[in-house]
């Protein structure tokens, strides 16, 4: 059912936070997996119990310093566990599809409520408008009328959010529908039948516009997504991964920052690559010389292996690479190849194998066979 | 460099069941074969981790060889069919990153096919010479 939720005196985050507070206090869950404002001004998510506590809920601050799926896993990877409403972005939303599959989370008390997303900034150029005059959350809002998304002027939007072609909520429990809304009147909201009814809220009318804003802002970030994987090919094509990741320090940040990069211990945290003393000093013998930390491309090219096919272009490793190397940017254009090869969309539908789990006896016949 | 005197390095992965036995077969059946080739042997093809693959092409090795049992003999059921998989999205990631996937083979060889072995280890180091060393082995910065 599609509802709207009124807004007062043009505050959306009130009206948001009071829907937040009514699913809780309709025991339509038992808590609620939100970004929150901590008393030092700075947004995490966080897990709410007391209603009370939800007049600091923020999930509509454009600010992204994790991808909420991984803590989304957390609380819902095993019984017992609490009936929790997520409240997720589009990204964080396939990224929690793809850890389902991994067996890394688990959908089955979790009731997903996705916001579509106007584009958010990182932690730091955040906190740097915080200081400097503030977001102007309202404008920013006013935005998903048009669809023509834009940062603050002398700001910029996250690198993978200004090449994110899916920036709008899909397949989610309810979705907060953003794109096409005067946001300064009321917030539409599609959910469940019995769920709107245990709220009290009855149906509106669907006016089609999101669909149009939707193919519009899809349509201007598909080009510049397009854009920017020519122009990385080009690079990979003529760098090699060593020349766009030449300045990569191998700190890992990336794997632990990305959604999908679950294991617990990571093969290149393990004593597998402790390598003797004299094994540096073969391989330096052997190529005159041999850049350290060892592996750095190893690193890359392996968890290119282990989880391109499931990436969703959160692009949270580019936010947190100290090197400010594109590597979102590596993943997505590389990604786009090797999930075309297996017609496989991340985090487009949980009951779809992961490619590498998964096989047909009759497919590529002929590898193998030369 | 002169390519005539370019002698390829092969890393072999091998399974245990079918291709290693098959390598075993063309040894005592006294098939000649290039010398070109180092093998490991694993339980079975689908126990070979891209990384196994990545670390020797980055190191310098000139060509990876991975062997496995002929679809549907796989002795674990379905190894080889995951291993197929895995090798294609493997080339496919070279490939798009920038290298040579060429020098990824992928062959299915049984206990039987010591012959097959022999033929297979043959063209790889043909093909290898003909395209010349791995870039890789100049490249410190890796």
């Amino acid at each position: 059912m599609r509802i709207i939720i009124p807004v007062e005196s043009g505050d959306a985050l009130a009206a948001v936070r009071g829907f937040l507070k009514r699913l809780l206090e309709a025991e339509v869950v038992e808590a609620v997996l939100v970004p929150m404002e901590t008393p030092a001004g700075t947004i995490t998510p966080a897990l709410v119990a007391d209603p009370d506590l939800l007049d600091a809920a923020n999930p509509l601050a454009p600010v992204m310093g994790l991808n909420a799926a991984r803590v989304a896993g957390h609380v819902s990877i095993r019984e017992p566990r609490g009936r929790i409403g997520a409240v997720l972005r589009s990204c964080e939303l396939r990224a929690l599809v793809e850890l389902v599959k991994l067996q890394q989370a688990s959908l089955e008390d979790l009731v997903t409520i996705g916001v579509d997303c106007l584009g958010t900034y990182d932690v730091a150029v955040y906190n740097a408008m915080r200081a400097d005059g503030g977001v102007d959350l309202a404008a920013y809002l006013a935005t998903a009328r048009s669809g023509e998304l834009a940062p603050q002027e002398g700001y910029a939007f996250r690198d993978g959010c200004q090449m994110c072609e899916k920036p709008h909520v899909e397949g989610a429990d309810v979705t907060l529908e953003l794109f096409g809304a005067d946001l300064s009147a009321g917030i539409p909201v599609t959910l469940p039948d019995e769920m709107a009814e245990k709220l009290g809220l009855s149906p509106a009318e669907e006016d089609g516009r999101r669909a149009e804003v939707v193919e519009k802002v899809v349509a201007a970030r598909t080009q510049v997504r397009d854009a920017r994987f020519a122009e990385m090919r080009q690079r990979l094509d003529q760098e090699g991964i060593e020349g766009v990741f030449a300045a990569c320090v191998r700190c890992h940040n990336c794997m632990t920052v990305c959604p999908i990069c679950y294991c617990k211990t990571c093969l290149f945290k393990s004593p597998v690559f402790d390598h003797e003393p004299m094994q540096y000093m073969n391989w330096a013998r052997r190529k005159g010389a041999t850049r350290l930390p060892a592996d750095t491309m190893l690193f890359h090219l392996t968890r290119l292996n282990h989880m391109v096919l499931s990436c969703v272009g959160c692009g949270m490793c580019t936010s947190d690479c100290p090197a400010e190397l594109p590597v979102g940017l590596v993943f997505r254009a590389i990604g786009q190849q090797v999930q075309a090869v297996f017609d496989y969309v991340p985090g487009r539908d949980v009951e779809e194998p992961l490619p590498l789990v998964t096989f047909r006896e009759d497919e590529w016949m002929e590898v193998g066979e030369e | 460099m002169n390519n005539d005197a370019f002698e390829p390095k092969i890393v072999a992965f091998l399974c245990n069941w079918c291709t290693y036995t098959g390598a075993d077969l063309a040894g005592t059946s006294r098939i000649q074969y290039p010398p070109n080739v180092r093998i490991i042997r694993l339980m079975c093809s689908g126990a070979v981790d891209p990384t196994y693959v990545l670390k020797p092409l980055l190191d310098g090795a000139d060509g990876v060889l991975i062997g496995g049992c002929h679809p549907g003999d796989c002795h674990y059921q379905s190894g080889n069919y995951k291993a197929r998989r895995r090798i294609i999205a493997l080339k496919e990631i070279l490939k798009s990153a920038g290298y040579d996937e060429d020098r990824v083979w992928l062959r299915w060889i049984s206990a039987s096919e010591g012959q097959r072995f022999a033929e297979t280890v043959t063209k790889m180091t043909e093909f290898l010479k003909e395209k010349g060393p791995n870039p890789m082995r100049q490249k410190w910065a890796v």
